[in-house]
């Protein structure tokens, strides 16, 4: 009999832990080695307010990853009682990560899109923009420091319809530059992004009737253009190929020390990519009252107009008091000191108007699905 | 302790040693009917979604909503074969060369060596084929390209290049990952010919190449074969690597120096940021090589099983 129940028992475990290693699989790991993933088990104590302690989980936008890492650093000075665990992936993983509950807060560089609105049936998700960036066009051409690019020109070039560099529509925009025949070699995303997202959201904008290949994360694009994995593989292909542009996140255009074109904004001005141009153009935003707007071809003499923004997305109702502190602080400080960290890193601080709306917003975590109807948007 | 104790005690291991070994047999069945059922659920949208023409359409277009597999079904198809073409008469030249011509003191470390460069990771092959093989591949394609050009058939296959990264640079790559294993599997096959024919081969005068051709291939023939076709199951499914160096454009195409896409590559690329139908076709393409990969692995296994079985009755 005793056997017998030891077998039962342990087919059970076996089971068990063939469902929990499932589990883990279909999450696909954050890659923070997180030991806890249940939220409400990490709460050793309901602490104080203001000493924080347990595990707070996330996923999500790769845009965020350095700015959450340099974040969670110097949190870790102010509250070494709270591990946060930011684990990247991309935007729509880290967005599927949240409806299912596996993470307490998502990085995501877009709103939740309408195809995905079922799986947050019934639930209020609060938006919390923490970082703005540019997109920079950099490009490779000796002896041309400073390129002038406008909307319809850039969505021609990576259409694959502007060929060579000597081309009278660059020429017309760059009278003094002396351009060379060289041909164009195209750098973009051989992987999902949402910079390709944004960037392409910007041509769909600022080159309406020109540009024909849509907004995705990913983009059908012509073969002739060359794809590199990440923001540093295409600023490899750039950095090695005389002729060839590509569009890089500006943080990373900086670090490898490559050409910026200037671009055309709504105004008619040509601005060259800068944390205070993105923050302008952020600020020039309309902000609507679930705190999600578009920086992309924002209005505004200063603005830089391919400017993107990333929010953390938190669910509004929870159901620890710990988990609802340990977030309220967490992202406070992303929203207060945290914001700080950014030009450093060669990302733009929220506008003061925007910063101000989302740690307004913070007392709403925990508030529960009934309050706040102000979350849906308008 | 009492003699009992003993006896007691030894069955009881018996027993949880045979619990054990079954639950770890069932684990992996467990395992795979698992993935087997999430992936196709999570991935029955798509099917839906597309309908009939879009499961075989090439258009893979995420912003027009358009999720047809061909494209990549394609390029893993094109990207295998190359590597096939290439590894498999290196790797039999390498087992004939173990197994035929050198001492078996010089063999051992070439085996050695065979066998370290099936441990060098896929991704370590993918950076090595993307910074240092396909900058320098680029200027020999190139110079083929305008070699060839006009030449009908082999003008539109060998045409110039976008980069150093294409169908033909990932084939290259996986035959050099495929390699190891292909060479270690047909030369066990291989050393099983029974010494008996071989001698019998020379003493009737046949010459090395003779012997091998009249003694080795027809006892080895399908043995060869199964490990060809677990060569090209790896190459197929292998990811990383490919990912790096395929080019990334999604293209059904004859010209082979062109940048294509394979399957796994796809979906380590672009599951990141996918959301709806576009995370369930790309869910529904690992099904899909999820399958081919099973067909091309049963049929290696029983052409292999089929061998033994023969080699065993002779």
């Amino acid at each position: 009999m005793q056997r017998v129940r030891i077998q039962k028992t342990a087919t059970a475990g076996v089971a068990l832990a063939a469902v929990a290693v499932l589990a883990a699989c279909s999450s696909s790991g954050s890659g923070s080695g997180s030991s806890s993933s249940s939220p409400k088990a990490s709460s050793s104590s309901s602490a104080a307010a203001a000493k924080l302690s347990g595990t707070l989980n996330a996923s999500g936008s790769t845009f965020q990853t350095t700015f959450q890492q340099a974040a969670i650093q110097a949190f870790k000075a102010e509250q070494p009682g709270l591990t946060v665990n930011y684990g990247g992936g991309g935007s729509g993983k880290g967005r599927t990560d949240l409806s299912s509950g596996v993470v307490n807060f998502a990085g995501s560089d877009s709103p939740i899109p309408a195809k995905e609105a079922s799986n947050f049936k019934g639930k209020t998700i609060l938006y919390f923009p923490v970082v703005i960036g540019p997109i920079a066009l950099s490009y490779n051409l000796s002896g041309v420091s400073n390129l002038k690019l406008d909307g319809p020109t850039i969505a021609k070039i990576f259409q694959g319809e502007i060929k060579t560099w000597s081309d009278p529509a660059i020429k017309a925009l760059n009278p003094s530059a002396k351009l060379p025949s060289t041909a164009i070699t195209v750098a973009r995303r051989s992987d999902s992004s949402g910079t390709t997202q944004n960037f392409s959201q910007f041509l769909v904008d600022a080159a309406p009737g020109v540009w024909k290949l849509g907004t995705s994360s990913t983009i059908n694009w012509p073969s002739g253009t060359r794809g590199g994995s990440g923001n540093g593989g295409v600023d490899s292909i750039v950095k090695s190929t005389p002729g060839a542009i590509g569009y890089v996140d500006f943080s990373d255009a900086k670090a490898s020390n490559l050409s910026m074109a200037s671009v055309k904004n709504q105004s008619g001005a040509f601005i060259a990519p800068s944390a205070s141009a993105a923050s302008a153009a952020a600020s020039q935003a309309t902000v609507k009252s679930d705190l999600t707007f578009s920086a992309i071809w924002a209005p505004g003499a200063s603005s830089y107009p391919v400017t993107y923004q990333s929010w953390d997305l938190v669910n509004a109702a929870q159901s620890s008091s710990t988990t609802t502190a340990n977030l309220k602080g967490y992202l406070g400080y992303l929203l207060g000191d945290g914001q700080k960290l950014l030009p450093e890193l060669n990302y733009a601080p929220l506008p003061a108007n925007i910063d101000k709306m989302a740690i307004a917003q913070l007392s709403k975590i925990g508030s529960g699905a009934a309050a706040a109807p102000s979350s849906a948007s308008s | 302790m009492p003699a009992s104790a003993l006896t007691e005690r030894r069955p009881f291991g018996d027993r949880l040693f045979q619990i054990l070994a079954l639950a770890a047999g069932l684990l992996v069945l467990a395992i795979l009917i698992l993935i087997a059922i999430t992936t196709s659920q999570q991935s029955a949208s798509w099917f839906s979604s597309q309908g009939l023409s879009g499961i075989f359409s090439a258009t893979w277009n995420p912003s027009a909503n358009k999720f047809g597999p061909m494209g990549f079904v394609y390029g893993t198809a094109i990207s295998s074969l190359i590597a096939i073409i290439i590894a498999v008469p290196l790797s039999l030249g390498i087992a004939l060369l173990l197994t035929e011509v050198v001492p078996r003191r010089w063999s051992r470390p070439i085996v050695y060596l065979v066998d370290l460069l099936a441990v060098v990771p896929s991704v370590v092959w993918g950076l090595w084929g993307i910074l240092v093989l396909a900058p320098w591949l680029q200027k020999i394609y190139t110079s083929i390209g305008s070699g060839v050009k006009g030449v009908p058939v082999i003008g539109s296959l060998f045409g110039p290049p976008v980069s150093g990264a294409s169908f033909f640079t990932a084939g290259l790559i996986l035959a050099f990952m495929i390699t190891p294993i292909i060479t270690s599997l047909s030369r066990e096959v291989i050393a099983t010919v029974p010494a008996i024919d071989r001698e019998g081969a020379y003493a009737l005068g046949a010459t090395r190449w003779e012997m091998i051709r009249g003694a080795v291939w027809p006892h080895s023939q399908s043995g060869i074969v199964g490990s060809i076709l677990l060569g090209l199951g790896r190459a197929m499914g292998e990811t990383i690597a490919a990912a790096l160096v395929i080019g990334s454009s999604v293209q059904v195409t004859s010209h082979l120096f062109a940048p294509g896409d394979s399957m796994p590559a796809v979906i380590a690329n672009e599951f990141g940021e996918a959301s709806g139908t576009f995370r369930a076709g790309l869910i529904g393409l690992g099904v899909l090589l999820f399958l081919l990969t099973i067909i091309i692995n049963v049929v290696a296994r029983g052409v292999v099983a089929r061998s033994t079985r023969r080699s065993r009755g002779a």
